[in-house]
């Protein structure tokens, strides 16, 4: 069952981006699977698996999607805030200011953090927590490349995205998480 | 050479300069902003920090129900 523990809690998320219910998410992941062991003999392994895997299982999720009448514009899945700065504008001077667009105050320096402050439960938890506020395809995006390691091609055909939309979508997951930790290890600070 | 980036807009090339998908200029422009800037060399920093402690996330454990159906489903599969 490794390969069921490694993958079912992202399938399920994924097909609840499309479906109603946790219900029908979980139908759609039980179909997919069926799917998967139905098709394994036309697996040409040009994709990974996992990356295959996933192809199967949005198929049969946009499916049923449609035919509860949930049709999702691309918006209402990957965020409006997709334009939105990285950075607090105000943490930069003006273009026209002494520093011309730099930084009016500097990021905080984390190379003295211990790695187990860095890498214990409550930063984990902290993380978690912002993931958990994202868009649903950002959260995806930033959960699959940099909690569970997957590369950008096999992120962008899992989940059906261009290479752009994969990359921005990265990008504001990653921007807000780290907004996240710098406001939890700066409170912690002294 | 173009002019020299801004901090503001360097920290918008960040995804792409990690991902290596800037161009071969505008990465030039980027690491050449980065050698002479502690504040852009800083938030790079802090960004690998955010992805490294990311990596260290587990999935949750898949509940026994589930793959009790899934077995059930499998093992029906392979008998039909």
């Amino acid at each position: 069952m490794t390969l069921v523990d490694q993958l079912q809690p992202a399938m399920l998320r994924v097909a609840r981006m499309y479906v109603s219910t946790t219900a029908v998410a979980e139908e759609v992941v039980q179909e997919t699977w069926l799917g998967v062991l139905r098709g394994l003999q036309s697996f040409e392994g040009r994709s990974s698996l996992r990356t295959w895997i996933f192809r199967i299982l949005t198929n049969i999720a946009k499916t049923r999607g449609q035919r509860e009448g949930r049709s999702l514009p691309f918006a209402s899945l990957a965020g409006d805030d997709l334009d939105a700065p990285a950075v607090d504008p105000s943490r930069f001077d003006s273009p026209e200011g002494s520093s011309r667009g730099g930084w009016s105050t500097l990021p905080d320096d984390w190379s003295g953090i211990p790695e187990d402050r860095l890498l214990g439960h409550e930063t984990l938890d902290v993380i978690n927590r912002a993931i958990a506020t994202l868009p649903p395809m950002q959260a995806e995006v930033i959960r699959l490349r940099d909690a569970l390691g997957w590369t950008s091609e096999e992120v962008r055909n899992a989940l059906d995205l261009t290479e752009t939309n994969q990359r921005v979508l990265l990008h504001r997951a990653r921007a807000k998480v780290r907004g996240a930790l710098e406001r939890y290890l700066s409170s912690e600070a002294t | 050479m173009g002019r020299d980036l801004t901090c503001k807009e360097l920290v918008e090339l960040i995804t792409g300069y990690l991902e290596g998908t800037i161009r071969a200029r505008q990465r030039r422009r980027f690491e050449s902003h980065l050698a002479a800037c502690d504040g852009c060399t800083r938030y790079l920093a802090q960004m690998e920090a955010t992805i490294r402690a990311t990596g260290t996330l587990t999935e949750e454990q898949v509940p026994d129900e589930q793959k009790v159906v899934l077995l059930a489903a499998f093992r029906n599969w392979r008998t039909i």
